[in-house]
């Protein structure tokens, strides 16, 4: 377990001293089962004795029951852990591995390399801060290459380690490795890492792990385990404007109120001016809290209590910041998204999110295009499927204060979580806000027409019922609703007496009120519309001019005119109402057909006459109308 | 001119002159294409590292075939150095723990710290108390109590609970009790089974608690290693290593169903190394039987084994007095006692590092074989 031996007389009081002032690396290793992967971390363990005797019996034993390199120590039996993983001869989940040196403690995320594992790499690799990534010296660079590096730039990791592993197998040829050195460089240009570092190493072998290979004189460099215990991968985290996402308000009583959370970013001291975001409140930190003191300062990544000047309201979820440098606040941003579930990605569909403090409702609203995690390529997509990455718009119930992941990862990624299983069904990384006037309306838009009636798996849209009294409006409008109904539809219905009587009592029959009558009509039906609804108006509705202002209201598409074309003759003949009888005798003033003109519609989308088919027939065309232009899918 | 200053020139000079740009001139000398902008913004870099790129540079100016692009010189900082404030491993695996316990706090409707007396409780709850400060944890301490703990485990576990001023619930599995079910009369996997495991879930399930923390770690066994930070239990209290829900960044998914119940390692990713020098740093209380000193002890199938009370059959066998201590706490006649003269942190420490076992080693239930803890944690052992 000592890195260096240690004998009675060392001091292991300076050895504390020392080891307690260590460095922390998280690292993931990237690669397939053939790569070596698992050896390399085994033989790193190994090698750097961090190995107990038990551990290496254990390790032998094992060999000889499911080792893969006859008489040779099978170091990958080391690092899989988990049964089915050890039958199955490769590793399916994350395993965790500790080993320190004097330098640095390391973390390592070991995860596989598989296609469908994409997603444990993406976990794997959102700790991390830098990948090493395993080639076989004798195939370069692959399919898997390309995609363990997307993901790697994806989750934001800036430094690579490039392990050109099983050199012995290509003779430790420097011209095998240049080139694969070069086309790595190459490819890698536009993922924008900020160092590379290329190692050509032979993990079973031990060459250039733990010190520099003989069998290697033409490379120069420094073997992995040194370069991993100097390499800077200190973060900017602290040059960035102070944030500090509520985790847990702190209140032992009434003269106490301290917010706890870990700081995202950036520096705060004692007197420094604040804002809470959303609330927009200022104040200025009073003290920053601790067990063993207050502090002076402190810095990213510490898990503090502040206490402010003022006494304002804040709760979890809140995220103080920098008084000068707000985060952005929006309820609509672009994000990459990595599916992590089995079931379908469809936007439209509503999830919970969850960011560093809060767990808000959202919906991807627009899948902008799906990105290959092989190629790189942009491609149209319509859902997203496991292990697949898109870049999407989505949708919050709220707004929430963010930054853009490639400027913080803490205040800029979020996770996706089913509402009915609680499983974690995604990884986004916010992009930007789609919004730009950030503080004006947010409410009226959280939810919107597509959701709605995505939600109702439908298209609104409004049919609109025209025709003389007595031609069968009201009666074909009501089979209609039946229908829809029985489809499992939403639906609503306007007609003369609902409307009349309420909205619309205040109006006559006059020209003018006819057409008042009809824009609210219009309007109202707009509404419900919006809300998500098949909406259907049934008004004689006689003028041209007023049955284009309410087709006008609402988008192409969305306004349906149905002709009942039933003859005066046939209308007056049923007179349902007496109505008819009562205009010829002059008791009703402005009646349509009598001595009011009705305007026959051109070019109306449905045209049904009740005096050659039922009612109910007429129904059906219309529904069918309907299914066969797809009003009834969503 | 100051020799990092003197380097830039002739850099800039090979730039020219070769008609590359500087980030590649950067590369070939530190293998980082920044490097020099950095030492130009008033960066600095270590001595060897200067020395190497003047070689380099020697070679490069010559002709500059043999110049190798690949050597990695990662120690150029950028300039703007920030404070020496800089955090520590334990302050990184501090504040991650500190992290996760508040995140339980503030989601979980009923939590519970599950703590079992050892070093790894003591750190646990020593964190707890950061977390909080200056509220006390809000939760309360559970230990299952398998009613053959060491005596001075007990003593220590009530003394604690009344310092720090919190609550403590002590569960004992009755039934078990009833049954008489002891480790020497039905051995060490039904003991454990039913006066642990069962007990646990027994006691959970009669505080309704939603959320439990343990101070397992990811370092102590390989099943360990892939377990979540919150690990997802269903209303059977079962593990489903294949089904665990995949854990981004510090976000974690604290939603269950009813029934349900999470529990939360917060010490995942500190190792044996780091518990000690944690205790050490912190100067955290802990029980003293990790400490050596003369005990009774018989020897039982290879292990050495405490005598701590009148229930261990002693078969004609006396007792000796010996110098001991433990490594890891359990139920008494479970533990085995190592040989050691270690009585002070730092003597344990040296001891530890200088050791050739590892830490479960000692523990009689881990070596039935390879995959057994896995098996274990399925069937809802912590």
């Amino acid at each position: 377990m000592a890195n260096a031996p240690l004998t009675a007389d060392d001091n292991v009081i300076d050895y504390l001293a020392a080891h307690e002032r260590k460095g922390l690396l998280r690292f993931i290793t990237c690669g397939s089962v053939d790569d070596g992967k698992s050896t390399l971390i085994g033989r790193l363990l190994y090698d750097s004795k961090l190995l107990y005797d038990d551990q290496i019996a254990t390790l032998e034993s094992d060999t000889k029951k499911h080792g893969t390199q006859g008489e040779k120590i099978d170091f990958a039996l080391l690092v899989d852990g988990l049964a089915a993983e050890r039958e199955q001869g490769i590793t399916i989940d994350v395993a965790y591995r500790f080993f320190s040196t004097e330098k640095r403690k390391f973390i390592v995320a070991d995860t596989p390399g598989h296609e469908q594992y994409t997603r444990n790499m993406a976990t794997g690799a959102s700790t991390a801060d830098l990948a090493v990534i395993l080639i076989d010296a004798r195939k370069g660079i692959l399919t898997q290459t390309r995609r363990h590096s997307f993901i790697t730039s994806l989750l934001g990791i800036r430094h690579i380690v490039l392990a050109v592993n099983k050199m012995d197998l290509v003779g430790y040829d420097e011209d095998t490795f240049r080139k694969i050195e070069d086309e790595y460089r190459a490819f890698a240009k536009p993922l924008g890492f900020e160092t590379i570092a290329c190692i050509p190493v032979s993990a079973l072998e031990g060459d250039n792990i733990i010190t520099r290979s003989r069998r290697m004189a033409w490379y120069d460099g420094a073997a992995l385990l040194p370069f991993l215990e100097t390499v800077n991968v200190r973060s900017d985290l602290a040059e960035k404007p102070f944030r500090l996402p509520v985790q847990w308000v702190n209140r032992p009583d009434l003269d106490f109120r301290g917010f706890s959370g870990t700081i995202a970013s950036g520096k705060v001291k004692p007197g420094d001016e604040i804002v809470v975001l959303p609330s927009a409140k200022r104040s200025k930190v009073a003290r920053i809290v601790t067990m063993d003191g207050d502090l002076d300062e402190a810095g990213p990544d510490m898990a503090v209590t502040v206490t402010l000047k003022d006494e304002i309201d804040i709760s979890r979820g809140d995220i103080i910041c920098a008084g000068q440098a707000p985060a952005e606040q929006t309820d609509q941003f672009a994000a990459h998204l990595l599916w992590m579930a089995e079931d379908t990605l469809f936007p439209g569909r509503q999830y919970l999110m969850k960011t560093a403090n809060r767990i808000i409702p959202a919906t991807v609203t627009e899948l902008k295009h799906k990105i290959h995690v092989n190629t790189l390529e942009h491609m149209s997509g319509k859902t997203l499927e496991l292990n697949e990455v898109g870049y999407c718009n989505l949708n919050l119930a709220q707004p929430i204060a963010f930054d853009s992941y490639a400027d913080n990862r803490r205040t800029g990624a979020f996770i996706l979580i089913d509402k009915r299983s609680n499983a974690t069904i995604g990884a986004g990384m916010i992009d930007f806000s789609l919004r730009r006037a950030q503080n004006v309306h947010w409410q009226d838009l959280d939810i919107n027409k597509k959701a709605r009636a995505s939600a109702k798996h439908q298209r609104p849209c409004v049919l609109w019922f025209t025709g003389l009294s007595g031609s069968g409006k009201s009666t074909v409008a009501n089979l209609v609703e039946k229908r829809l109904h029985d489809l499992g539809r939403h639906t609503y219905t306007l007609d003369g007496d609902n409307v009349r009587h309420g909205l619309n009592k205040d109006l006559g029959f006059t020209d003018a009120d006819r057409v008042e009558n009809i824009r609210r009509v219009g309007e109202t039906a707009r509404l419900m519309a919006d809300a998500g609804l098949i909406t259907l108006v049934s008004f004689i509705s006689p003028f041209q001019s007023e049955r284009r202002m309410a087709r006008d209201l609402m988008p192409d598409g969305e306004f349906i005119e149905v002709y009942i074309s039933t003859p005066l003759a046939v209308c007056e003949q049923r007179d349902v109402k007496g109505l008819y009888a009562k205009a010829r005798r002059g008791e009703i003033k402005n009646f349509t057909g009598i001595d009011s003109a009705y305007e026959a519609p051109q070019g109306a989308e449905i045209d049904v006459d009740t005096s050659e088919i039922s009612a109910a027939d007429a129904a059906d065309r219309i529904v069918e109308f309907l299914q066969g232009n797809g009003y009834l899918e969503g | 001119m100051s020799e990092i200053e003197q380097l830039i020139r002739r850099a800039e000079a090979v730039a020219t002159r070769k008609d590359l740009s500087l980030s590649t001139v950067s590369r070939k000398l530190f293998n980082d294409g920044k490097g020099l902008a950095r030492l130009k913004a008033g960066g600095q870099c270590t001595l060897k590292t200067l020395d190497t790129a003047r070689a380099r540079l020697d070679a490069l100016e010559s002709d500059g075939s043999s110049v190798s692009v690949v050597s990695p010189a990662a120690d150029i900082k950028p300039p703007a150095e920030i404070d020496a404030r800089v955090m520590t491993h334990l302050d990184r695996l501090e504040a991650e723990s500190i992290h996760i316990m508040r995140e339980v706090a503030a989601e979980a409707e009923n939590p519970v710290m599950l703590y079992s007396v050892g070093k790894d409780s003591a750190v646990m709850l020593h964190l707890a108390m950061k977390a909080f400060y200056p509220s006390k944890p809000p939760f309360p301490l559970m230990h299952v109590d398998t009613t053959w703990k060491f005596k001075e485990m007990i003593k220590f576990r009530d003394e604690t609970a009344k310092r720090l001023g919190l609550d403590l619930i002590a569960h004992i599995n009755q039934d078990g009790v009833d049954q008489g079910i002891g480790p020497f009369t039905h051995g060490s996997q039904i003991h454990t089974d039913v006066m642990k495991t069962q007990a646990l879930k027994q006691a959970l399930d009669k505080y309704g608690f939603d959320a439990a923390f343990g101070g397992a770690r990811r370092d102590e066994e390989k099943s360990r290693a892939k377990e979540r930070i919150f690990s997802f239990r269903s209303a059977e209290h079962r593990w489903d290593p294949k089904n665990q829900r995949p854990e981004l960044w510090n976000i974690y998914n604290t939603r269950i169903h009813k029934g349900e119940s999470i529990r939360v390692f917060p010490l995942s990713n500190w190792t044996e190394l780091d518990i000690w020098q944690y205790i050490y740093r912190e100067n955290i209380p802990i029980v003293p039987l990790y400490f050596a000193a003369k005990r009774p002890v018989v020897k039982l199938n290879g292990t050495e084994i405490m005598v701590d009370d009148e229930r261990m059959p002693l078969n004609g066998v006396a007792p000796t007095e010996e110098m001991v201590r433990f490594r890891t706490l359990g139920c008494y006649p479970l533990t085995g006692a190592v040989r050691s003269t270690a009585s002070t942190l730092p003597e344990i420490i040296q001891e530890m590092l200088t050791a050739r076992n590892s830490e479960r080693e000692g523990r009689v239930i881990d070596h039935d074989q390879a995959a057994s803890m896995e098996k274990k944690k399925q069937e809802g052992y912590f």
